[in-house]
């Protein structure tokens, strides 16, 4: 906002400060005039302009009633609140548990997912895959044909994590006797859960479940997971939006680039887990383990940004969006001025490199509650910080540039505690707004894993995806009914 | 057979400019029996139908996604062919995207962004333009906006937010302005100097400024209000505010009004705006009445030329040398002594509007009946389609002609195969074109028309007639092409070309009233 206001009285002359200085085009719509402009040595700047709302006509109506000024006035209004809390929020590691003794409303029979709702019968082929080897794991099914049966049986009581404080990683599948990750918003007093991550490519969460896959499971129960929540007795809470924030300093955009958080969290649980009563060869396998792959820390900012985003749900006539996520049928979001409810459209289809021996036609469609870290505004938002993974995910560094900067186009504000260095130290990009996306036509850019779309097989790749526009579409249409008239 | 391929693109947005551009050079490939690129709106879903080309997977494409359909000759190489449509609209990097440029997406985010931003100039579908031009005023830019097809209601409350905000409010549906000696979408390149201009039609004011231009004068604004300022609707919003700045500004001696009439009781409001601007005011309301000019202690022009004149007057330039009278008799009793019997109306094919109108009135004062898609009385009015009747002046730039295609102005096409079309009838005496240079324009209107005057002629010949052609470039020695050279290349084709919208009104009235 480079010209100055003038007078707003009635006589007022129309801005004569314009005859006065160089002129400076923003050109909308018509290339062409940018040539001529620019030969006439005036300067000429051209938006790359779609319509908004992808041309949906019923979109731009419910943004045209979101735009009535008192309206507008109170979104904005809630709106800033809702980035207050998501940016003040205080993140800490306070401690590990296991699912049942620490996930309000657990129970043993209870399997909770990624995504939106699902019922088994429609569930994909990774999801099912890991419903089974977890009723395998809890010992409610004797193999994985019995646990199909026991699945489809009505006994099993499927809920999505997200309506139980929690998040999964791709299948997301969570029973009683697993360790979860318990991070506490120190600001707001809500508390956030996570699975532990199971490393390797052949994992529960990707669809695997054989006995070795299982096996992990039982050992991670028995001694992983044992021995981290001794090692937080020790340490005592850790903050993990500071160690998040550095290691975006250090090159990771914590989803898909994990390797400097595993470091920085592992070297302040290790003092911790060198102090627990575990032997000094099972404290070497969980060394082991964690170097065995950089995603140790991948679920830890899934809680992180969960434990944030939470803070904000229930702020009446805010449009930030709070949750996105995918059971691999749906994507679903859910929005803080609408608590509870989802929007939801298909998943879609994940664009990147493949695990040798794999083609595009062997992916599930997109999984996982970790599109939570773009939703918090690091992962894809936060591309331009990890150079290093560009090319895993097929791009380059002015593409991952330019990423961020596009994000910051469909957000409310940056933020402040945790910032880019390459973009001069810029916060992220923070705070979807659902009236922005739909305006702008730029969807949000998830990085995220390739699961084979059947069960059993695991991850098979990485890449980049957005989400359906119909969530948004159906969510601006939603707010607008919601609230056209409650603004006097 | 032929096969048909069709793709959409989701979420891929083209302006239809370009698309146009592309599917003109797509269908020129060989092996193309057919080409169309565009967006996925209603209106081009339609023509898809009507061609028989709309499949399942186009109907579900929405406005934003972009729709290739490629009709390929039996023999042709469908998947190359369609490689080559996506080379061409691989998007050209605009002229102020240098390398690693930062792109922007909204208005919001340039106008933050981009320091000392201070006008926005939208051009999109009309349905989105309001949206974006708000935009661009709340975030505290001037606006000249391009587009048409925007509501009355929309332009009185964004003309209403502007005002409020001190901004000005060009348009919707305005095609000319210069700003601080820079022309915004058209536009000549004209003289700065003392002159400012504030008008409600687009070739009418780039006539004036061209005029003043010729004349020695230059020009210090040119702030075009869009067509329907002076309605009792808008309420002449725009027009006023322009009157106010131009009055403030001291680099401004004299204040030209250029519109059609205005609604009486606007009139009333713009002319005791111009009474007080405490400068000299010339208006020219194409066909408006004097008195009420006058009266308010402003000086009358009865056409562009004397608007022009008198505005280099007030300024105090001594005007160019050889610009004297025009003997519009004189000019007219030559070409009618050459004509057959029988040859008595004359045909006017124009791309500015205002030169259309101009032309119209002039010929309409010789008490003969005019004939044109730009009429208001019902009885004289021609639909686009229509064959001419009478005296016959079509303005190719109104909607009915560019509805779904370019301006004439960039895309000739449709008049040319009209001059053909009018050579055929044995009743015409002249035909009138007119030819608009300058920023924004075709780069060679007079070369893609020749062969067209050409044929009209070898038409007529054929059939025993002359056909004389009259032509008004309108342009500058400062245009790329200049005025002069496409004026040359017209004689040496034995076209006439006249000297101003105003001789060429004034030749055609002759005309019409000595051809029998």
């Amino acid at each position: 906002m480079s010209t100055p206001e003038l007078t707003t009285s009635e006589t007022a002359a129309p801005a004569a400060a314009l005859f006065g200085s160089d002129l400076n085009v923003v050109n909308v719509g018509l290339a062409m005039f940018d040539t001529d402009i620019a030969a006439q040595g005036a300067r000429v700047t051209t938006l790359d302009w779609t319509p908004p709302g992808g041309g949906s006509v019923e979109a731009a109506r419910a943004l045209d009633t979101l735009d009535e000024p008192a309206l507008a006035a109170r979104i904005e209004e809630a709106n800033a609140e809702a980035v207050e809390r998501i940016t003040a929020a205080r993140p800490m590691l306070v401690g590990y548990g296991r699912a049942l003794d620490v996930v309000p409303g657990m129970t043993p029979t209870t399997i909770l997912h990624a995504g939106p709702p699902i019922t088994w019968d429609r569930m994909n082929g990774p999801m099912r895959g890991a419903v089974t080897g977890a009723l395998v794991f809890e010992g409610l099914a004797e193999d994985l044909e019995e646990a199909a049966e026991v699945a489809a049986s009505g006994r099993i009581t499927f809920k999505p994590c997200h309506e139980m404080d929690t998040v999964g990683s791709m299948a997301g599948v969570t029973s009683a006797s697993m360790y979860m990750h318990i991070v506490r918003n120190e600001t707001h007093g809500n508390t956030a859960y996570t699975n532990l991550s199971e490393q390797m490519a052949k994992i529960l969460r990707m669809g695997a479940n054989d006995e070795s896959v299982v096996e992990r499971l039982i050992w991670m129960r028995d001694v992983f997971g044992p021995m981290l929540k001794e090692a937080v007795e020790f340490t005592g809470p850790i903050d993990l939006r500071l160690l998040l924030s550095q290691a975006i300093h250090m090159g990771d955009e914590c989803h898909n680039r994990n390797g400097a958080g595993t470091l920085l969290l592992f070297q302040a649980l290790a003092p911790g887990l060198l102090q627990s009563s575990f032997t000094t060869a099972q404290k070497k396998e969980v060394f082991d383990f964690v170097a065995s792959s950089d995603y140790f820390s991948g679920p830890t900012w899934m809680a992180v940004a969960k434990a944030a985003l939470d803070a904000a749900n229930g702020i009446e006539h805010s449009t930030i969006v709070t949750t996105m996520a995918r059971n691999g049928v749906d994507f679903g979001i859910r929005v803080a001025g609408l608590p509870g409810q989802w929007f939801t459209g298909p998943a879609q289809r994940v664009v990147g490199p493949m695990f040798a021996g794999y083609r595009p036609e062997d992916s599930g469609l997109d999984i996982g509650d970790s599109a939570i870290t773009e939703t918090y505004g690091f992962g894809g938002f936060a591309m331009s910080a990890a150079p290093a993974i560009v090319a895993l995910v097929g791009g380059t560094v002015a593409e991952a540039t330019q990423y961020t900067r596009d994000m910051g186009e469909i957000t409310t504000t940056r933020n402040p505690n945790v910032t880019i260095p390459a973009l001069d130290f810029q916060g992220l990009p923070t705070g979807i707004d659902v009236r922005k996306v739909i305006d702008t036509g730029i969807l949000p850019i998830i990085n995220t894993a390739i699961a084979h779309k059947e069960a059993g097989i695991g991850m098979i790749g990485a890449g980049i995806t957005h989400p359906p526009a119909e969530a948004f579409t159906k969510a601006v249409t939603a707010l607008a009914e919601t609230f056209a008239g409650s603004s006097s | 057979m032929s096969t048909t391929t069709a793709v959409v693109r989701k979420n891929t947005y083209y302006d239809s400019v370009s698309l146009m551009s592309v599917s003109t050079k797509a269908n020129a490939l060989e092996g193309v029996e057919q080409a169309f690129t565009a967006m996925g709106t209603e209106m081009n879903k339609g023509v898809l139908d009507n061609l028989g080309l709309l499949t399942d997977e186009l109907r579900e494409a929405a406005s934003g996604d972009l729709m290739i359909v490629l009709v390929a000759a039996d023999d042709a190489d469908t998947g190359a062919l369609l490689e080559r449509v996506e080379e061409l609209l691989q998007r050209k990097a605009p002229a102020s995207a240098g390398a690693g440029a930062v792109t922007y997406r909204t208005l919001t985010a340039a106008a933050e962004a981009v320091e000392g931003a201070n006008l926005a100039v939208i051009a999109v579908n009309g349905a989105y333009a309001a949206r974006e031009a708000r935009k661009a005023l709340t975030s505290g830019l001037h606006v000249m906006l391009f587009s048409d097809n925007v509501s009355v209601a929309d332009e009185v409350s964004l003309k209403q937010l502007a005002h409020e905000k001190g901004l000005f409010m060009m348009g919707p549906d305005c095609g000319t302005a210069i700003i601080n000696n820079v022309a915004l979408c058209f536009g000549n390149k004209v003289r700065p100097g003392s002159v400012g201009i504030v008008a409600a039609s687009g070739t009418g004011s780039q006539e004036v400024s061209v005029r003043v231009h010729a004349l020695g004068g230059g020009i210090s604004q040119l702030i075009g209000t869009g067509g329907r300022d002076l309605s009792e609707e808008v309420g002449g919003l725009m027009m006023t505010d322009g009157i106010r700045a131009l009055a403030a500004d001291p680099a401004t001696d004299v204040i030209v009004l250029v519109s059609k009439p205005p609604a009486p009781s606007v009139e009333k409001k713009v002319l005791a705006e111009a009474a007080a601007a405490g400068k000299p005011v010339v208006v020219y309301f194409i066909g408006g009445s004097e008195e009420a000019v006058t009266a308010a202690g402003a000086h009358f022009a009865a056409s562009s030329l004397d608007a022009a004149r008198q505005a280099v007057a007030h300024a105090g330039v001594q005007p160019a040398p050889g610009a004297g009278e025009f003997d519009a008799e004189a000019a007219a009793d030559a070409v009618v002594a050459r004509l057959t019997e029988g040859q008595r109306h004359v045909r006017g094919l124009f791309c500015g509007g205002t030169l259309c109108d101009e032309t119209m009135y002039a010929v309409r004062d010789a008490g003969v009946d005019v004939y044109s898609n730009i009429q208001k009385d019902p009885a004289y009015r021609l639909a686009a389609g229509a064959a001419s009747t009478g005296h016959t002046f079509l303005d190719f730039g109104d909607d009915d002609f560019t509805n779904g295609r370019p301006h004439p102005m960039i895309d000739p096409a449709l008049r040319l195969e009209r001059l053909v079309e009018e050579a055929k009838d044995p009743s015409v005496a002249a035909l009138v074109l007119d030819f608009v240079l300058g920023f924004g324009s075709h780069e060679d209107p007079v070369g893609t028309t020749l062969p067209a005057i050409q044929e009209a002629q070898r038409v007529a010949a054929e059939a025993g007639r002359h056909l004389p052609v009259i032509a008004y470039v309108l342009g500058t020695d400062l245009d790329t092409p200049s005025v002069a050279a496409q004026s040359a290349a017209l004689e040496a084709a034995g076209v006439i070309v006249t000297r101003s919208s105003t001789e060429t009104g004034q030749f055609a009235r002759e005309i019409a009233r000595k051809a029998k």
